[in-house]
């Protein structure tokens, strides 16, 4: 296997690598971790469909509608390859968020395994995501259900010391993030994923950070949702993805209501079709379905295991230099052990905006704050961090732009 | 460097001592947040004979919600409240004309410094937070701004 890519080549791809940014900067892009850039090849199958294919799906019989249902359906089985399950558990969302909300919602109106009732309990992590927190959050608030979470350790992996107190007999469902947007730290979440089948438990994956970087074995992880965003795969912002068991979907209440997810409706009463109608209300985002497909071919193209190997390179060569520029301290993972391709530090003295600030002057482009996991910053003692996150179009020359602006801003509050 | 715009020597230095900051002491406390970057202020002060007293902030943020916030402190502290309330909403025009205003000194002083703010809108709130805490809390001290 490979470890480089042709990464010259594939900038090529990407046309907002030609913008030229503040000051005349090229564009050095470390917020994939947030969204990604979009690849021609993905923009060409959004305007193809709208060109050639446009009209509602699973509608009209007439040819443009068997177009769209053909290329939209087609998209749902690309998707479906892409992670190697059936096409029918696979439901498009408008976002990994919209995802997550779906299941606290339909499990709050399912009956039976997945119905949440008083005194049940639903674990999360303290590296969670708002998305993958708040949902939860709420659910156990509306359902009186106890929300319990996994603390984190200093280094980013989280303390499952007390998997036994955590994950107890009343659990119904474990939602655990497969890498954290703010450290990139991996949890060890096979023993979280054994301990909550022991109990009868479901286990979601936020896959958000994981999927477009590396393969996810769904079958080796033995879980049982999965939940993406496109639009952090290459693809098309409105479009996320959940993954779920066949039995499960077939077990659960719609979260929408609308045209499409019906089997009958009457004046009084209505029943479901199967999953994935039933989950998917309304005329769905057609043309970013099948934008996000192309993002999923050109992923396949290069071969995940290579793209992960490639930011693995970036990550270890950009922490080498961010440990030997002084006043400089990166948060989480050290190494490259147990980690992804994102990297969280904070410069001695200096507020996160500010810093990137100064590294925004140098053509880069990284996130500041808290990245939307606030309860993880307030457990490390910050009120933020800046981050850098690498994907398959970052060279080595991105990483040395990065470390001269990092130390450009260290250098420009310090001599002032 | 148009970086200098932004972080002029002034506001470097409200950043590294800033006026006014402290435990704020007062019995109507305003707590701020910006919720993008999670930079807080709380904030106290009162109204004595019309006139802002004892204005004591403390927080965390930026050296331009931090040196805003001292700024802003020294401006209003011992205006009238209508004078405060003319600085206040000359200093939120100025914020908000995207780099076309260079404000008025007689009004604002020190704060023209954070004219070049308005040039970078995701820097604008964290400018405004102090501002809109002064705001909050003089409302609740019984001021009509």
């Amino acid at each position: 296997m490979s470890s480089t890519l042709d990464v010259a080549h594939i900038k090529r791809d990407f046309p907002i690598f030609n913008e030229e940014m503040r000051g005349g900067k090229r564009l050095v892009y470390l917020d994939s971790g947030a969204t990604s850039q979009k690849p021609i090849q993905v923009m060409d199958a959004e305007r193809e469909f709208y060109s050639k294919h446009n009209a509602a799906v699973h509608r009209g019989s007439y040819y443009l509608a068997e177009k769209a249902s053909e290329a939209f359906e087609g998209a749902r089985a690309r998707v479906a390859a892409f992670l190697a399950v059936d096409p029918d558990e696979i439901i498009f969302t408008k976002s990994a968020t919209e995802s997550l909300n779906l299941l606290a919602v339909s499990f709050e109106r399912s009956v039976g395994q997945l119905g949440i009732k008083p005194g049940d309990e639903i674990v999360v992590s303290e590296l969670e995501h708002h998305a993958n927190l708040l949902p939860w959050q709420q659910l156990a608030k509306r359902t009186g259900a106890i929300l319990k979470w996994f603390a984190m350790n200093s280094d980013g992996s989280l303390d499952l010391s007390n998997i036994d107190q955590v994950i107890t007999a009343r659990c119904k469902v474990v939602a655990i993030t497969h890498q954290s947007n703010v450290l990139g730290s991996v949890p060890d979440i096979a023993p979280i994923i054994a301990a909550a089948h022991a109990v009868g438990a479901v286990f979601v994956l936020d896959g958000c950070q994981s999927v477009p970087h590396q393969p996810v074995d769904i079958a080796t992880l033995d879980i049982d949702f999965l939940v993406f965003s496109g639009h952090k795969a290459l693809g098309p912002t409105g479009i996320g993805v959940l993954w779920g068991r066949a039995e499960l979907l077939a077990q659960m209440e719609p979260y929408l209501y609308g045209g499409s997810m019906i089997e009958t409706v009457t004046m009084a009463s209505a029943t479901w079709a199967s999953a994935p109608k039933k989950f998917e209300a309304g005329v769905p985002n057609m043309a970013q379905a099948v934008g996000l497909a192309a993002a999923l071919d050109y992923l396949s193209e290069i071969g995940l295991p290579r793209i992960h190997a490639w930011e693995m390179q970036l990550t270890e060569r950009a922490l080498q230099g961010l440990h030997a520029i002084e006043g400089v301290t990166v948060i989480g993972p050290q190494g490259i052990d147990n980690r992804g391709g994102v990297i969280s530090f904070v410069i001695e003295g200096l507020h996160p905006h500010d810093v990137g600030q100064v590294m925004d002057q140098y053509g880069v482009a990284v996130r500041t704050g808290h990245h939307c996991a606030w309860p993880l910053i307030r457990k490390l003692g910050l009120t933020g961090t800046t981050r850098a996150s690498f994907y398959l179009y970052n060279d080595m020359a991105d990483v040395d732009v990065f470390l001269d602006s990092v130390a450009g801003a260290r250098d420009y509050f310090k001599k002032r | 460097m148009e970086l200098d715009s932004l972080y002029q020597e002034v506001i470097l230095d409200h950043y590294k001592k800033p006026h006014h900051k402290g435990a704020p002491t007062g019995e109507i406390q305003v707590h701020h947040v910006n919720p993008n970057c999670g930079d807080e202020i709380t904030l106290s002060l009162t109204i004595k004979e019309d006139k802002i007293q004892d204005l004591i902030w403390d927080g965390v943020g930026c050296s331009i919600s931090q040196a805003s916030a001292s700024i802003m402190s020294d401006l209003v502290t011992g205006k009238s409240v209508a004078d405060a309330g003319k600085t206040l909403k000359e200093f939120t025009e100025l914020m908000q004309s995207k780099g076309t205003m260079k404000g008025d000194e007689e009004i604002l002083e020190d704060a023209i410094a954070l004219a070049g703010v308005s040039k970078f809108p995701a820097r604008v709130k964290c400018a405004l937070l102090s501002w809109m805490a002064f705001k909050d809390a003089a409302i609740k001290n019984g001021a009509t701004l």
